[in-house]
């Protein structure tokens, strides 16, 4: 435990605990650094990396799935079918019609589950939120590599599930993220919904865990001085992140359950036959999964606040409004979950509740957009690669925002209900914003967590090629959506052609973008260029720049006294 | 705070706050459970979805207005029945309680079991659709090529015509649906020519 793990001297109290990893500098065999890992910078350094690995696989799910829809017709997926679950003729096409489904389904997983939140959760935030407090480690430093070690299989699970029986001579879970019963139960007769929802728990596990971690760490063991209206922004969002998991991951997995034992032990929760309802599980869903969007973007906000100071050289304006702003959005987040199901039947009553709800969080949000401006107003900026990215991000947030205030509109929404223009509004403030946000923090930490500088070159690069990809592939989306294009199908009529060819070569060209940052990691460990404690000036003024770069093993023997 | 990060009391500290998450996560999963009984006694008190609305006697209002109501059947899959109304719609008078017959005949050579579930649409109309007496949620079996008449005695509360989400509703929708009552089998369960046969 950390108890063991951090001492407060120099001399060795336990000589005979010599393997634990403290003063001691005897090396760590590989095995015993990267597998059984308590530190919390190898365990933020293996979500990372798998981060990258389930983004890579996710990415590439996508970009099949726009290849497909380049024209109208099936191009590919029949095909593929073909090769991977080895049908034949007619069997082919029906087969990779639900394979098409399938892609979008696990895409949606592994990038929600398995990308974005490992990335900015486990990754960034493991890495970087006990040193930007001024603790040690984590609270709990096995508690945090069982948290990594569920993750895996949790993956592994949702794969497996892409290449087991799901419906009848089909393969895979194909009803979407949302697993809405009754596709999900008496659609999906198969194991493949199974895997997947057995996945989903353990995933779930996982990540409440590393949210108990969380909380105890920001509030247990903050340096002396650090009152919580001192932290950072990063810290303050990963607080309310973790929050946020507490209360809705818990509600998924009674959901998912009770559509377990509807699948294999005859419950009726959501069979109407039974005397259950099916839309029971939407509210339970949505309850997640309203949360969950925020639970993924929250620690972006946190993270674009400290890039948007450092590279404007001034404190972040309003910083106790931009905290508690966090603190409303995370709030109001779980009373609007109903805006998802506005088709399902509500009473105009309740519509118009839910659209009130959803429209108040524009305010908090705003507060946030307005106060990253009023940052760099005035301010001495400069464009580093971290900047560009955040800026990227603060744009692209806004038109999403823009779109979902749209989309609060139960009138407006009921057009508008699983159209593209659904796809492109969560896209633009989930892969646009919360991916962009992920870069933003890989450029601005990698320095610290490696201690190399990454190309300048080649993250100007990877920006501008993805900034542009990724605005071809989802702004014509919105077009597609107000034409009445739906999501989740493999075909379309003719006269959508034209914006889907559009939408799929933006996705090549985000695909590249990908590559050049694969090539800049790559580069920036082979050429070596060394870093320095703090490579961005007096801007960077949060504890993880006062450290060498890459940090110690641990950090903060003298804890920091903060003024 | 001192210089060691972990004394004793932050030990302690660190452990309610473990129990405390602990107890919270478990608590909103049962809540996710408690959801179902609640979920349903909301449907039942507000008539949220098309829920109707059980009562013991009729009402004492009746007025001039006159409400049309419109009875649908189905039958789920698996279930060999003919099963509608005998009459297809009625015209009644708001609070007026009436009588009508559902018909259901076993079509297969074998007993069967089904039970019924119903709704009401417009939605927003369920709370006001109250039901004296009714088929529902009872497993009917009916043995090979019996018939059976089902009835259901409702009115249409007076309230309807008050609230503006309600006021202008013309029709309403009786609709019922019999779902095979059978030993239940899970849907995922691994399909071999046996179980399949046992049906």
């Amino acid at each position: 435990m950390a108890g063991t793990a951090v001492h407060h001297d120099h001399r060795h109290d336990h000589s005979d605990h010599a393997h634990d990893a403290d003063h001691a500098h005897k090396p760590l065999t590989f095995f015993q650094r990267w597998f059984l890992s308590t530190n919390h910078k190898d365990i933020g350094t293996l979500y990372l990396i798998f981060a990258i690995i389930a983004g890579l696989i996710g990415g590439t799910l996508s970009v099949f799935m726009r290849a497909e829809l380049q024209e109208p017709g099936i191009q590919i997926f029949h095909g593929l079918a073909q090769m991977v679950y080895g049908f034949e003729g007619d069997a082919a096409i029906d087969g990779g019609k639900h394979m098409f489904n399938v892609f979008t389904t696990a895409h949606a997983l592994i990038m929600i589950f398995f990308m974005v939140m490992p990335a900015l959760i486990g990754g960034f935030a493991n890495w970087m939120v006990p040193i930007m407090i001024g603790a040690p480690d984590m609270a709990f430093p096995r508690m945090n590599n069982i948290s990594f070690w569920l993750i895996v299989p949790a993956f592994l699970l949702v794969l497996l599930s892409m290449f087991v029986e799901g419906p009848a001579g089909a393969y895979g879970a194909g009803g979407g993220w949302t697993i809405y019963p009754p596709f999900s139960t008496s659609g999906m007769p198969g194991p493949a919904m199974d895997l997947a929802i057995l996945g989903l728990h353990i995933a779930g596990a996982s990540s409440i865990l590393g949210a108990i971690n969380f909380i105890t760490t920001i509030l247990n063991m903050r340096a002396p001085g650090m009152t919580l209206h001192k932290m950072p922004l990063f810290a303050w969002s990963v607080l309310i992140t973790a929050f946020l998991l507490l209360l809705s991951l818990p509600v998924l997995a009674g959901a998912i359950t009770m559509l377990l034992t509807d699948r294999n032990f005859g419950t009726t929760f959501f069979a109407p036959e039974g005397g259950g309802d099916p839309i029971l599980f939407q509210h339970l869903f949505w309850f997640f999964g309203h949360p969950e969007v925020y639970i993924l973007i929250l620690p972006g906000f946190g993270i674009v606040s400290h890039i948007i100071s450092t590279f404007s050289r001034k404190p972040i304006f309003g910083y106790l409004g931009m905290a508690y702003a966090m603190v409303a959005i995370g709030a109001v987040g779980f009373i609007v979950w109903a805006h998802h199901m506005y088709t399902v039947g509500m009473s105009l009553e309740t519509q118009r509740y839910f659209v009130f709800a959803t429209m108040v969080i524009a305010v908090p949000t705003g507060v946030k957009i307005f106060s990253w401006i009023a940052t760099m107003w005035g301010g001495s900026i400069r464009f580093t690669t971290p900047m560009v990215w955040a800026i990227g991000f603060i744009f692209l947030f806004t038109v999403g925002g823009v779109t979902g205030v749209q989309l609060a509109n139960a009138g407006l929404d009921r057009a508008l209900h699983d159209t593209y223009y659904v796809v492109a509004h969560f896209h633009y403030v989930l892969s646009l914003g919360a991916v962009f946000a992920i870069f933003a923090a890989w450029y601005y930490w990698f320095p610290k967590m490696s201690g190399y500088m990454y190309s300048e070159f080649l993250g100007k690069l990877h920006f501008w090629v993805m900034f542009v990809g990724v605005n071809l592939i989802f702004f014509p989306q919105h077009f597609l959506g107000l034409a009445g294009m739906p999501r989740r199908y493999i075909d379309y009529p003719d006269a959508f052609a034209g914006w889907n060819m559009v939408s799929s070569y933006g996705s090549y060209i985000a695909a590249a973008g990908v590559l050049i940052f694969l090539y800049g990691v790559a580069e920036a460990f082979a050429k070596k260029r060394v870093a320095g404690d703090n490579p961005w000036g007096e801007g960077a003024n949060t504890l993880e720049w006062q450290l060498s770069s890459p940090p110690p093993f641990h950090q903060w023997e003298q804890l920091p006294r903060i003024k | 705070m001192t210089k060691t990060p972990q004394t004793p009391r932050n030990q302690r500290a660190n452990g309610a706050i473990v129990g405390a998450c602990l107890a919270f996560a478990a608590g909103m999963a049962g809540m996710a459970y408690a959801a179902v009984p609640l979920y349903d006694m909301f449907c039942r008190v507000t008539g949220y979805n098309g829920t109707t609305q059980r009562v013991e006697q009729a009402s004492d209002v009746i007025l001039d207005e006159k409400i049309k109501v419109t009875f649908d059947a189905n039958v789920g899959p698996g279930l060999p029945w003919d099963f509608g109304p005998v009459q297809r719609d009625i015209d009644v008078r708001i609070g007026e309680t009436v009588q009508v017959m559902y018909r259901a005949k076993n079509l297969s050579s074998k007993p069967t079991t089904g039970q019924a579930t119903f709704n009401v649409t417009p939605m927003a109309a369920g709370a006001y659709f109250n039901k004296v007496q009714c088929f529902c949620f009872t497993e009917t079996t009916l043995q090979p090529s019996e018939e059976m008449e089902m009835p259901v005695v409702f009115f249409v509360d007076p309230e309807i015509v008050k609230p503006v989400e309600t006021k202008d509703i013309k029709t309403l929708t009786l609709s019922y649906t019999f779902y095979p009552r059978e030993p239940s089998k899970p849907v995922a369960a691994v399909k071999d020519e046996e179980t399949d046969n046992r049906l």
